[in-house]
């Protein structure tokens, strides 16, 4: 993978002269007395409210619903509020601050629908659910024994060219539809590690399967 | 599209991908420019390789997305 692209839309990098609005919020939060308890409030109905929002976008694709989200949303909202009030002198102005702290309570929700999963399991994080790929791809049944040589090749390599951690890393993920942020918890790791591995196994599949001629080269494709 | 190409997609890797932590550290102004309708593929390739590539981060992106547009109304 590469290096970061280039820095922030308003500050180039260095710290930018924050709008008045975002320059208020920081003002606020890192005073003292009533102004800063009020500030503390308003910050927390706007986190509930988005982490309300960004639960009930992504209800539909979850196993959870109604006060259980619900409940989710809230702590997602507390705990990003503690992070935001901590992280403050991090605050660049390269975006508005709400946008900043936006972030931090998207973040959240994600890690905690994660940590669901994790508790909940639909299937043994262990397993390998090889015949659920051709479902998973579409393969057409009409072809069935053409992609039935091409995934017995796919399985050769992953058992033979991946480190084990490669290995249980993209099983957990495309076999057994784990959850990303899920193998974060369950190997004690987190979500760059995880996909910087992920990245390397796709990579390797990917060229073994062009060199056996199972998938077209690059040049090829154009 | 068949089979085939859904694999190839999901075996293919970007080598201008960014990964996970650099994406995320500029996830707020990546939102915030898509939302006014600036060039983010332009200006942040890396970035855009990486939130096509990672469902969870491409998550995190369209919820955050939601966020700015239902705060800027």
């Amino acid at each position: 993978m590469s290096p970061a692209d280039s820095r922030g839309a308003r500050g180039q990098g260095a710290a930018a002269v924050l709008d008045p609005e975002s320059a208020e919020w920081v003002q606020m939060l890192t005073g003292t007395g009533s102004r800063r308890e009020v500030a503390l409030v308003r910050l927390h109905e706007m986190l509930v409210r988005i982490a309300l929002g960004e639960v009930r976008r992504r209800g539909p694709q979850l196993r959870i619903a109604g006060p259980e989200l619900d409940d989710l949303a809230y702590q997602a909202a507390g705990d990003a509020l503690i992070a935001i009030t901590g992280k403050i002198g991090q605050f660049r102005g390269e975006s508005l601050f709400t946008t900043w702290a936006y972030k931090f309570v998207i973040l959240n929700v994600s890690a905690k629908i994660g940590r669901h999963f994790w508790r909940n399991p639909t299937v043994p994080l262990a397993a390998e659910e090889w015949d659920r790929l051709p479902d998973r791809f579409g393969f057409d049944p009409a072809r069935e024994a053409e992609w039935r040589d091409l995934l017995a090749a796919l399985q050769r390599v992953v058992n033979e060219q991946l480190t084990p951690r490669q290995r249980r890393v993209f099983v957990a993920i495309v076999l057994n539809d784990v959850p990303l942020d899920t193998l974060v918890i369950e190997l004690a790791s987190n979500r760059n590690a995880i996909y910087k591995t992920l990245f390397d196994a796709r990579r390797k599949l990917r060229a073994a399967l062009v060199t056996n001629g199972y998938l077209p080269d690059e040049l090829s494709r154009r | 599209m068949d089979g085939w190409s859904e694999l190839d997609n999901l075996l293919r890797t970007d080598p201008r991908d960014v990964g996970c932590a650099e994406a995320l550290e500029m996830l707020h102004v990546y939102a915030e420019l898509s939302a006014a309708g600036g060039p983010v593929e332009q200006r942040y390739p890396g970035i855009a390789a990486h939130l096509r590539a990672c469902g969870p981060c491409g998550q995190d992106f369209e919820g955050l997305l939601a966020a700015v547009r239902r705060g800027s109304k």
